[in-house]
């Protein structure tokens, strides 16, 4: 892992500045700002309907904004705006920079496909036109997200929930992303199934030093994978800070409701 | 029935002048599936409504017109659909190759090779090769568009990763002038090579699905593969039973019901002329003949 | 000599919104140093704030008002205007926290659990457990435990796993919580001597402890909060 002193001067990846966005009269989402750095967990949180899954749309250039601007430092270092991105480069930067993780995996996995064929296919995206090679860094991808690699030719359909998730993030990693969505990664999961996935998210995002945004409603996540959280209300940015601070010294009356809600461990 | 009842190969002239304006277009971006408006025929989807519609398009009264159902001249379909423009077009037919200036075709390649002035025309059920990875129509137009093709990789990968091998023997996709991937109908990749550099022009009509997309001369035409699982065209064990070919696409004919087989050419015409030609396979001896006789 | 933690005037009041907003004053004019190799130990009833201040330290709460400056990589840092990337380098690099409880990840075995923080700071994953191994080993958790993730001990037992995870790394500044809390009196010897390495390497520490026999042994200095709670 890189000198700590590395990060401190280092440039944001990732900057949202004034983003705004309304469906007709309904402002899902009201002048957010703020500046995301290579290797940070930023969890957005807040209930349903409070703006946080438009929110990232917006930021990962699936929803046009309509106001304001997202700006991402592309691999060879130059900020763009993703308003300005034509279609294939934003959606090369999804097969490459980019991971999205959806809620539920059949929105993210070929359900139809093999193990192999569904983390393969960023590669193949990419040029690769290896079959061995391919099939071993799929290999190695199904054992980092402990996959049984037994399992590398079946369908995610015969996979169990915390499976998929599972895989759906080796898909996800296998191109080595520096920045990476994530919507309710563990929403539909068992409690048992959610530690686990929890606990395999904790350990990539660090040692891959990635950049993550992540939604959720559960504070107990956002605790555990997050540095800072965006707490969200009604479109607008309430409340920010270091996690630790906003969860344990939650200033806004909204946060401090949600974290009182919170059964106690 | 009375012929002059029909205009000239039974389409109307705007829907030919639009079918060939389909066709121009088709040239020129080759591989790429041009939209058109694809009429009803006289002939249920499924029988070649696309290649006809093409062959209608670009036939003149000078041409003369070879029709072929998976190598042979003599099939059901075949016939019909000859017989069909021998009558609303009044065209020469013919089941030599070498003779016939327009060849429609179901999934075969001919065996002897096209020259310059010829076209091919394939019946094309579906003409969009990521289909069955993705479903979406507005998905893949983007895909192809952007010449996103991981995922056409995805479909050998599988192959290899189920069979041990690109399992993949027929509608093998390939990559036409460097650029788009192209569906080449449900011909055996035993024909792809063929289709690379080929002198004559290809098109391919797909009438349900309305779309007509070609390849010109002397075009680049790839078979996609890996690095380490490299494409192959079919080989065959033995030579043909009738004409001794050793390097023609052979179909398995089942003889008696105690299991007997031979394999034959699929190109009748290529097997007849070399037959012709003084060529004789294992199976070719009197009894065979005598039986070829009595059915006649 | 240049203070490591130099704190003025810090202030801080919770403000309870789910009760009609009243305020919670917690601590104002808190202002003390603290020295490289010194141990400052916070007295005070409970309640007084002192773990409060611990937290204020850490960059845990907010302050509302004053400084908490922090000597990070040679430099005076304000963690009370810190921004969170800011706190987070800090801690990582300057600011250790035993903190009473260990908050571990489930199913993460107790020795990458102490080992972690060197991971984190760029030790190779075989150097840092094996000094994970020599400080458990010291803190009497018997190898067979090693692989198990802590969520199962005893309470004592998790405690020592705490600190072995707290005084492992090299930060010059550590903040102890109760270290000795749930220990018994040859582990609580541990500590000390523990603490006491620490100061010969010059680290600065602020420590609450309630046992006055440990707090004899450690502290150097004691700084009373009541003044800063009786003045909120």
């Amino acid at each position: 892992m890189a000198d700590p002193d590395m990060r401190e001067n280092d440039e944001p990846l990732l900057v949202a500045t004034s983003l705004s966005k309304s469906f007709g009269r309904i402002a899902a989402c009201r002048d957010v700002s703020f500046a995301l750095y290579p290797g940070e967990v930023l969890a957005i949180v807040g209930e349903s309907g409070s703006g946080k899954s438009t929110l990232l749309q917006l930021l990962s250039g699936q929803l046009a904004a309509s106001g304001g601007h997202v700006s991402y430092r592309m691999r060879d270092g130059v900020a763009r705006d993703l308003a300005t991105l034509g279609e294939a480069e934003r959606r090369f930067l999804f097969r490459t920079d980019w991971g999205f993780v959806h809620q539920d995996p059949a929105q993210g996995l070929r359900m139809a496909v093999s193990a192999g064929a569904n983390v393969g296919e960023r590669l193949m995206a990419v040029g690769w036109n290896h079959y061995g090679r391919i099939r071993d860094t799929a290999s190695d991808w199904l054992t980092r997200v402990e996959i049984d690699v037994a399992r590398i030719d079946d369908a995610p359909r015969t996979y169990s929930g915390g499976m998929r998730q599972r895989l759906q993030i080796a898909r996800n990693l296998v191109t080595e992303p520096r920045l990476v969505f994530m919507d309710e990664p563990t929403g539909g999961l068992d409690v048992s199934v959610q530690a686990r996935l929890l606990d395999l998210l904790r350990s990539l995002v660090a040692e891959l030093h990635l950049a993550v945004i992540i939604v959720t409603h559960d504070l107990a996540v956002a605790r555990l994978l997050s540095h800072r959280v965006m707490v969200m209300k009604g479109g607008r940015v309430i409340e920010t800070g270091l996690t630790d601070q906003v969860l344990d010294d939650p200033r806004e009356p909204y946060t401090q409701l949600l974290v009182s809600s919170i059964l106690p461990p | 029935m009375n012929a002059p009842a029909y205009n000239f190969a039974y389409l109307d002239e705007q829907t030919k002048r639009m079918i060939r304006r389909a066709i121009l277009k088709a040239i020129a971006i080759p591989g790429y599936q041009v939209p058109f408006a694809s009429r009803e025929m006289p002939m249920p989807y499924g029988w070649g409504t696309g290649g006809v519609q093409v062959t209608a398009a670009i036939l003149g009264p000078a041409d003369v017109l070879k029709v072929i159902d998976q190598g042979s001249d003599d099939t059901t379909n075949a016939i019909s659909i000859r017989k069909f423009f021998a009558k609303t077009a009044g065209v020469a037919t013919t089941t030599a190759t070498d003779d016939a200036t327009v060849i429609q075709t179901r999934h075969r390649i001919p065996e002897t090779a096209l020259h310059a002035n010829q076209v091919l025309v394939y019946q094309v059920p579906i003409p969009e090769p990521l289909r069955f990875l993705e479903p979406r129509e507005t998905e893949t137009r983007r895909m192809h568009a952007l010449a996103e093709y991981g995922l056409m990789h995805v479909k050998l990968y599988e192959d290899i990763a189920r069979f041990g091998h690109i399992a993949t023997a027929y509608a093998y996709p390939v990559k036409v002038n460097a650029r788009y991937v192209m569906d080449p109908s449900p011909t055996p990749k035993f024909d792809n090579p063929k289709m690379d550099d080929c002198p004559a022009l290809q098109l391919f009509g797909a009438g349900r699905e309305k779309r007509i997309y070609a390849i010109p001369p002397y075009t680049k035409v790839v078979s996609l593969d890996f690095e380490d699982h490299p494409f192959e065209p079919y080989r065959f064990n033995a030579p043909c039973a009738l004409c001794a070919a050793e390097n023609s696409y052979l179909d398995e004919i089942v003889t008696d019901d105690k299991g007997s087989r031979m394999f034959v050419c699929s190109d009748t015409d290529y097997c007849e002329s070399r037959q012709a030609a003084g060529h004789h396979g294992s199976l070719s001896a009197a009894p065979y003949k005598e039986k070829a006789g009595s059915h006649g | 000599m240049t203070a490591m933690i130099d704190i003025a005037d810090a202030k801080k009041t919770f403000t309870m919104h789910l009760q009609g907003g009243i305020e919670l004053p917690v601590v104002s004019g808190v202002t003390f140093q603290v020295n490289p190799g010194e141990c400052v130990v916070l007295s005070g009833p409970s309640g007084a704030g002192k773990s409060s201040i611990l937290k204020m330290i850490f960059g845990n709460y907010r302050c509302d008002s004053g400084r908490i400056g922090i000597r990070h990589r040679g430099a005076l840092i304000d963690l009370a205007a810190a921004e969170p990337r800011q706190v987070l380098n800090v801690r990582r690099s300057t600011i250790g926290y035993v903190s009473q409880f260990l908050r571990a990840v489930p199913r993460v075995a107790t020795i990458d659990v102490v080992a972690e923080p060197l991971i984190a700071g760029g030790m190779a994953r075989a150097d840092a457990r094996a000094r994970a191994g020599e400080l458990l080993h010291r803190l009497n958790i018997p190898e067979r435990l090693w692989q198990l993730p802590p969520a199962t001990f005893s309470g004592g037992e998790q405690q020592r796993v705490n600190i072995a995870r707290g005084f492992i790394s090299d930060l010059p500044i550590l903040l102890l919580d109760e270290p000795t809390a749930s220990l018994d009196a040859a582990n609580r010897t541990v500590v000390v001597a523990l603490v006491a390495e620490k100061k010969r390497q010059g680290v600065a520490m602020v420590a609450i402890v309630h046992d006055d026999e440990i707090r004899h042994l450690i502290a150097d200095r004691i700084v009373d909060v009541t003044s800063f709670a009786a003045a909120a």
